[in-house]
């Protein structure tokens, strides 16, 4: 992968990307049965993953957004196979052909293991507190068929190298690191064999702010250097965007919009999206923004609401919400842009959409006009 | 609006002046608490900014009395202003009759986690009841009715059924408000709230935000707010103090905090975090190295070795403060010459 895919810059979405998408994912679903009674009897499930489509192409960073219990930390532990998914396609577009994930056990998934790798968020609990460091690095090359032992040493030393730490540290135990270090650690972990993708599940929200610049510049000097392609989940809107070409906003189990980060900020078209966007608060005195402050909690997964399931917190909500469930649609102006709401889907589009974006200035903040 | 209320701003309830605290670590004696000032008016917000473990909730829990066994208050005042006479808080005996006639009932408090702060075995009607009879002569029936208007009024539905119900019934959002039920019960003065939409979704602290700004506006509490978000202060606080290693650093109102943040530490913080709206392109700006341990600051600038205007000047000595601004203090060498506040 070469410098000069990714633009470094602004997402340019007008511009078509010719790279054949790294992973296509064909109406992912992951439910959880729902067990009571003595007989353990499956009474409801779950739906933690319903219906999610989207390719992702290589190179490329997809975030995911969402309040808690919306789906995203399944989705990543289900790209990685460590949830099977109920039903859905997940197919991988390696060098050696296309392979459907969803479909293998866990021994034909061994090969592909190594492709997809995981950062987690706490760095504290990633890493076995009994084992150097060193260890942790070579179970992973040995399992994955580096046989020789002086080659795997060689990786490790590279690995750590790479993300700005002494090679020396790979005979230390965990606890003689600090939080950003042991981050760099995990991400150095991740690397050593090599994936195409990294599925990041909050990697920074464990780490103070001054860390957390560390550990994201490093991402994506590496993502530059290596290639990679990365599902960066996380709750904090700034980082997602700060990361991610594209936004994949979640809520209850199902994409509500997806679209390249500065579009789904400049103009959110979902409710949801919206109201998420406005309680962000901006490090800015000078920040106008209306904010809209979503009434109550998110609804139990286990009995969502019939039709949108936003709409019992939707200031939209009109009567066929409650009745039709709305597809996931692109918009009539912008066909990446795919919302899933009734208001673009019909006539009444619009009531959203210019004028839409909450923070309307920013200029009086330290690092404005770098848009 | 904050700001054009600075004419006639609140009168004091809260004096912090020079406040240290150690903390025993083994034979050590770990100085985490390194003279801090600060004062918390009526209708005012004051925001305690800085990373984990900066010591902004050892400073308000030395204010409260509540430091765990191996921590001491070494030196400083802190005065609670009720009625005409100052009450010395830093002289009370910490689970004494007065302190506890204050603590509670004067000043309220919210915790960061109000999953863990909550006794999962008691109804939550229970648990805002047991503040509330602490501090006044109250029949059950009476306390009832007050518990319901004041779940009402935190925008808790059914709150006659919702006092009854246990805290696992109860959503993260919805636990933050009982917590505040319980901080607010009693009509303090003061509320403190430690990091409380921490464990949050954004929309949620939305919720909770919005719920002290009102208690702040509409009955004129003093509310001192501890965070590590900078976002949060720009939209909640009226002053804010950086604190970093124990020390406040910087100090003023939040618009001179983030149109002219003046110690290095401030503007590094400013600086380094993501801002939505802005661009991909740019770097984030980082501030090398990582945070010292307590122990091992012994002499100058605690933030010397991560700063880029370090000078020797940085390494000796304790920095004093300087006046930036009036009301505007920042603890930094590059302000020499400047007018010196040696009380702060």
């Amino acid at each position: 992968m070469s410098d000069t895919k990714r633009s470094g810059g602004l997402p340019q979405t007008s511009e078509p990307r010719m790279t054949a998408p790294l992973l296509e994912i064909k109406n992912l679903k992951k439910y959880y049965p729902v067990l009571s009674g003595f007989m353990r009897k499956t009474t409801g499930w779950v739906k933690a993953l319903d219906d999610v489509s989207i390719s992702i192409r290589s190179g490329e960073t997809v975030g995911v957004v969402g309040e808690s219990g919306c789906g995203k930390t399944t989705f990543g532990k289900t790209l990685m196979m460590l949830q099977h998914p109920t039903s859905g396609e997940l197919r991988f577009n390696f060098a050696d052909g296309v392979h459907d994930l969803a479909k293998m056990n866990s021994k034909d998934l061994m090969p592909f293991r190594s492709r997809v790798q995981m950062i987690f968020q706490d760095p504290f609990s990633a890493l076995n507190p009994s084992k150097k460091i060193f260890d942790s690095f070579d179970e992973p090359l040995r399992v994955h068929g580096h046989a020789n032992a002086k080659e795997r040493k060689d990786t490790i030393v590279r690995n750590l190298e790479m993300v700005n730490l002494n090679a020396n540290y790979m005979y230390r135990y965990p606890h003689e690191f600090s939080g950003g270090q042991r981050q760099r650690i995990c991400i150095a972990r991740a690397l050593c064999i090599g994936p195409e993708m990294v599925i990041c599940d909050e990697p920074v929200s464990a780490l103070d702010v001054s860390i957390q610049a560390q550990v994201l510049n490093l991402m994506k000097d590496l993502q530059r250097q290596l290639g990679l392609t990365y599902v960066f989940i996380a709750h904090d809107l700034s980082v997602v965007q700060y990361m991610s070409d594209r936004i994949m906003v979640m809520y209850l189990g199902k994409v509500v919009e997806m679209a390249d980060s500065v579009s789904l900020y400049r103009e959110p078209r979902h409710p949801y999206t919206e109201a998420l966007l406005s309680a962000v608060p901006i490090p800015s005195i000078d920040v106008k923004k209306k904010r809209i402050i979503l009434e109550g909690d998110v609804p139990s997964p286990i009995n969502k609401p019939s039709g949108c399931a936003f709409r019992t917190r939707c200031r939209y909500a009109m009567e066929i919400c409650a009745t039709q469930e709305p597809r996931v649609a692109p918009i009539a102006d912008d066909p990446a842009h795919l919302v899933a709401c009734h208001l673009h889907g019909s006539a009444l589009g619009g009531a959203l959409g210019e004028g839409a974006n909450p923070i309307a200035d920013i200029s009086g903040h330290p690092r404005a006009g770098s848009v | 609006m904050r700001g054009e209320l600075n004419m006639e701003r609140g009168k004091t309830i809260l004096e912090v002046r020079n406040l240290k605290t150690h903390f025993r670590v083994g034979t050590e004696d770990i100085s985490i608490v390194r003279g801090v000032s600060f004062s918390a008016r009526q209708g005012e917000t004051l925001a305690i900014v800085g990373e984990s473990g900066c010591g902004k909730s050892v400073t308000v829990h030395s204010v409260m009395r509540l430091l765990p066994k191996n921590g001491r208050l070494a030196g400083g005042e802190a005065l609670f202003f009720d009625g005409d006479t100052p009450r010395e808080l830093h002289r009370l005996e910490p689970f004494g009759k007065e302190m506890r006639a204050i603590r509670g009932r004067k000043i309220g408090m919210i915790f960061q986690d109000p999953m863990a702060s909550l006794n999962p075995v008691y109804r939550v009607g229970d648990q805002v009841a047991e503040n509330l009879l602490q501090h006044f002569k109250l029949t059950k029936a009476e306390a009832k009715e007050k518990i319901i208007e004041m779940f009402a009024s935190l925008g808790i539905p059914d709150p006659g059924r919702r006092i009854l119900d246990y805290p696992h019934q109860f959503s993260g959002g919805m636990k933050q408000r009982v917590m505040i039920a319980i901080a607010m019960i009693c009509n303090p003065d003061l509320l403190i709230a430690d990091e409380p939409t921490t464990a949050l979704d954004v929309t949620i602290q939305a919720q909770i935000m919005e719920l002290m700004e009102r208690l702040k506006r509409e009955q004129r509490k003093a509310v001192i707010l501890i965070t590590h978000n900078m976002g949060l202060v720009a939209e909640t606080a009226d002053e804010v103090a950086v604190m970093y290693m124990g020390r406040i650093v910087e100090r003023g109102r939040v618009e001179r905090i983030f149109h002219n943040p003046s110690h290095p530490y401030t503007k590094a913080l400013l600086r380094s975090v993501p801002v939505l709206g802005h661009g991909r392109a740019e770097r984030l700006e980082t501030i090398r190295g990582s945070t010292p341990s307590p122990a091992e600051c012994v002499t100058g600038c605690e933030f010397a070795n991560r700063c880029d205007f370090a000078t020797t000047k940085c390494k000796t000595g304790t920095i004093p403060a300087y006046e930036v601004e009036g009301g505007h203090l920042a603890r930094c060498v590059l302000f020499e010459g400047a007018k010196e506040l040696p009380n702060e």
